[in-house]
């Protein structure tokens, strides 16, 4: 059983403020992932649970023991790091084993658990070799098989796979979940790429400066954004937004037309829907298209309603040509809208 | 549009001769006076004394027996050695952390403390010898080892923290942080995955300190009386002893130094690139 | 991992030792200059070494010698490090061949020069063995101030080139090759090349390479005693002569700082001529 539990923690470096009051909680085994563009806090945040920086305030728990003033070694916790740090003058055999050594555990035991979760990354052919011979996704196995092999109440990782190319990235990520469902294990994940982050986590925290937007499964983060900010970060392309004036009786009108929205008494508020949302219609919003790119699995259009930039993703068989007028009716039921000064959503 | 492309293949070939000729001469300026040396010690005395000289060595120990019999010449030949090596332990002993401080850390008075590291490479260090030697006198260390392996651990230092600071920042802090996940302390994590991978640079930079120490002259002139060391000893008898002395003395000078710095070549020119910044 | 005293306790050991074997000593140095051997601030000591009449010779001697010998270093250094640069095969020997002379002691260095130069020395044997001299010449004499001086500078040059030639090798390798590429495709010769890139990005090293090797000049002792002795005076010899020979202690020290003043001097200058803009660094 490990859940995390992160209450109140504040960071600063100097007068910057990296983290502003984050609370959190990560039930057990549960896949969280931390993501947001760089500078967001994420991996400040993660090296803080890890033990490598100190909160300047708050409490991180991990079941009922408090862990953030307790050395690394000394929360149970594993970390698999961003350009792997695969100790070059150990051969992979005592990469993986380097822990279970430092626990003094028998000789059998290190040899039997580090051929295990060898063969579970696949690399137990690799165990004699150096890790100046391996190339850089072999190098990424060690370093889980690594983690993997404490056997730990929590695992933490730290952009693992951004530095394998892109072919490499999507067979890494199907073999990393598999692996990480049916360890058990408490899993953090920091990661930029959203596709990355919708494919692996029960749950995202999407962060923004230092604060978490918005923690939920990661359909809801796509379908219900908390802030405009998740809205046009996660989903490529991301949301289009329009500005709306209301019409009165929850009626507000985009770009000359005319949709069912909040009933508040809000001035203005922004109109967003999803590219994929919007399909090619007699009525709906006046688009002038821009240009037009035939993606293979669907045609991405860029057009602009009323001066403003808007994306709509249409099926591959579409035929347009840049001048044109189309008009796009949205979804109803995907239509989303967001306080203006805010940015949060509004129902 | 190049310039270059204009060079005649004759001209190619009478630039490509001049850099063979300018390399060549170039070692031979380096290696002929060595061998000069590598000939007077390898003769007898009289072949020393005589004139005109050969150039080929009789291959004689004559005059390396008459040196290593000389009173007093193996007893300053191990006071050199004790006293090379005491510096080369000292100076790696409080160098390598203040290296690992100033390459892992950002702390007040960083500046303050490189700014002192970098005075000492400025300053005409052998002149401390004078006062020092009143002190010593004070503390009863004049004319001892430890004395003078003081003053050079102090002319070594410098390059021992700065050489440290350079091989410690080519080791990922990744690396440590990784260790301290997997159940390591900071001292066992900087003994079970930094130290392997610096030992080689280390070693090289602990010969070094072994060499500047070694070589020294003037300190060790003035601070060593009774016990003398290689190059006290040669330097006060200069003008005295008989000429084949000096030149063998001056070859049991030189040997160690070319089997060191053949022993850490490769580094030498790492330790420099980043001792620069 | 919180370690705030960490660092402190690490620099502790090297700022103690420097603290005990380097400040204060050269703070005795001071005091011993600028007193009198009683209480009181005194110029005695100084009004003492300038006022003896080898004073002028010696600074003048010490000061040509490094004027004549650092340049020519440079410029070798330089061609050294430019040359190696280049090579392919055998750079390993070469470079090794020519830094030799770094871990060879002045005192050995002056010495080897001495087997060339002195009376039944190597370059007599070639001189009458070529029929340029009948009998061999006693070169280093008083008569002979010219030739004493041009040995020792050609000791001190042979010696002490590869300190440069280390630090300029360094320096060379680490100017990206892309900043060469992108000369070749823009048409520069390979002089302008050197001009233009290669010296200018060499700063940094220079400033080292020239500081170091101007102070060991000032500091040039056992060379000159194995090869002049007393025929060519030098700062640092005259202060072993006040102190051992003459039990001058406070003149000893006053010309220790004077040989201080000149470095300090120097390290400034340079510091200032080879001035690296903010920013415009590798």
């Amino acid at each position: 059983m490990a859940e995390i539990q992160i209450k109140n923690v504040e960071k600063w470096f100097g007068s910057y403020q990296a983290l502003k009051s984050i609370d959190l909680t990560i039930s057990d085994q549960e896949f969280m992932v931390l993501l947001g563009a760089s500078g967001c806090g994420k991996t400040t945040l993660l090296r803080i649970i890890a033990g490598l920086e100190t909160a300047s305030q708050g409490e991180v728990w991990i079941n009922d023991r408090r862990i953030d003033h307790l050395a690394p070694k000394d929360r149970g916790i594993a970390m698999v790091f961003q350009n792997y740090a695969v100790f070059p003058h150990l051969t992979v055999f005592e990469n993986i084993g380097f822990g279970l050594r430092m626990q003094r555990r028998p000789n059998h035991e290190v040899k039997a658990r580090v051929e295990r979760n060898a063969e579970l990354m696949h690399i137990e052919q690799l165990l004699g070799r150096y890790s100046g011979e391996l190339s850089g996704g072999q190098r990424q196995r060690v370093a889980v098989a690594r983690a993997l092999a404490m056997e730990p109440d929590v695992i933490l990782m730290d952009e693992p796979l951004s530095n394998l190319d892109a072919l490499l990235r999507l067979e890494m990520r199907a073999e990393l979940k598999g692996v990480l469902a049916e360890s058990k294990t408490t899993a953090m994940y920091v990661t930029h790429d959203q596709v990355e982050a919708m494919s692996l986590a029960d749950r995202i925290s999407v962060m923004h400066q230092g604060r978490i937007i918005q923690a939920a499964d990661p359909l809801s983060v796509y379908r219900d954004p908390a802030e405009r900010f998740v809205g046009s970060f996660i989903g490529n392309p991301p949301m289009n937004f329009l500005p709306a004036t209301p019409e009165g009786g929850g009626k507000w009108r985009v770009a000359g037309q005319s949709y069912a929205g909040p009933k508040t008494d809000h001035t203005a508020l922004d109109f967003a829907i999803r590219p994929e949302d919007l399909q090619p219609s007699a009525a709906g919003l006046a688009a002038v298209v821009k240009v037009v790119e035939p993606l293979g699995a669907h045609v991405l259009v860029t057009c602009a309603i009323d001066g403003q930039m808007f994306r709509a993703v249409l099926d591959s068989d579409t035929k347009l040509a840049a001048g044109e007028t189309i008009t796009l009716q949205p979804n109803a039921g995907r239509i989303r809208w967001f306080d203006p000064q805010s940015q949060v959503l509004v129902r | 549009m190049s310039q270059t492309d204009q060079v005649s293949p004759n001209a190619r070939k009478a630039g490509r001769y001049l850099y063979i000729a300018t390399v060549v001469f170039l070692c031979a300026w380096v290696l002929v006076p060595l061998y000069l040396l590598f000939v007077n010690a390898l003769s007898s005395a009289e072949a020393v004394n005589s004139f005109p000289k050969s150039a080929l060595p009789e291959f004689d120990l004559g005059s390396l027996s008459f040196f290593a019999k000389f009173q007093g010449i193996l007893d300053a030949l191990k006071n050199s050695l004790i006293v090379a090596t005491m510096t080369m332990v000292m100076s790696i002993a409080i160098g390598a952390p203040a290296g690992y401080a100033l390459s892992r850390f950002e702390f007040r008075g960083k500046a303050t403390f490189r700014l002192l590291i970098l005075m000492t490479r400025a300053f005409p260090l052998p002149l401390l010898a004078l006062p020092l030697a009143i002190m010593f006198i004070r503390t009863g260390l004049d004319d001892t080892a430890l004395g003078l392996a003081f003053v050079h651990t102090t002319l070594a230092v410098p390059f021992a923290v700065l050489i440290t600071f350079s091989l410690f920042s080519g080791i990922p802090l990744e690396l440590e942080e990784a260790a301290w996940t997997l159940g390591c302390t900071r001292l066992t994590a900087f003994t079970k995955v930094v130290l392997p991978l610096i030992l080689p640079g280390i070693t090289a930079s602990a010969i070094f300190a072994f060499v500047i120490s070694w070589n020294e002259v003037f300190a060790a002139a003035v601070l060593t009386i009774e016990n003398r060391t290689l190059t006290a000893f040669l330097l006060q008898n200069l003008d005295t002893t008989a000429i084949h002395l000096k030149f063998a003395g001056g070859f049991i000078l030189v040997l160690p130094a070319l089997i060191f710095i053949f022993a850490v070549r490769k580094y030498l020119f790492a330790m420099w690139g980043i001792a620069n910044r | 991992m919180n370690a705030r005293y960490l660092p402190y306790v690490l620099i502790t050991p090297v700022a103690l030792f420097l603290c005990v074997f380097f400040l204060y000593p050269f703070f005795l140095v001071a005091r011993q200059a600028f007193g009198d051997g009683g209480s009181g601030f005194s110029l005695d000591n100084f009004r003492d070494i300038f006022g003896y009449w080898k004073f002028n010779m010696t600074l003048t001697n010490t000061l040509l010698l490094a004027a004549a010998v650092v340049p020519v270093q440079l410029a070798m250094a330089l061609l050294m490090a430019t040359m190696v640069s280049r090579m392919g095969k055998g750079r390993d020997l070469v470079l090794y061949i020519w830094t030799i002379p770094l871990g060879i002691s002045d005192l050995a260095a002056g010495i080897i020069w001495l087997a060339i130069f002195e009376q039944s020395g190597f370059l007599n044997s070639m001189m009458v063995g070529i029929g340029a001299l009948e009998r061999p010449a006693n070169l280093l004499t008083y008569q002979n101030a010219g030739l004493v001086f041009l040995a020792i500078a050609l000791a001190e040059i042979w010696r002490a080139t590869a300190i440069m030639l280390v630090i300029l090798v360094a320096g060379i390798g680490l100017i990206p090759k892309e900043y060469y590429e992108a000369a070749d495709v823009f048409g520069a010769s390979k002089w302008k090349q050197f001009w233009r890139i290669t010296l200018p990005l060499l700063r940094p090293s220079l400033q080292t390479a020239l500081i170091l090797r101007v102070i060991m000049a000032f500091e040039v002792f056992a060379v000159v005693a194995a090869l002049g002795g007393t025929l060519f005076p030098v700062l640092m010899g005259e202060t072993y002569a006040y102190q051992f020979d003459l039990l001058n202690s406070g003149a000893a020290a006053a010309m220790a700082l004077v040989i201080l003043g000149i470095s300090i001097a120097a390290t400034l200058i340079i510091l200032r001529a080879l001035r690296v803009p903010k920013g415009a660094t590798i």
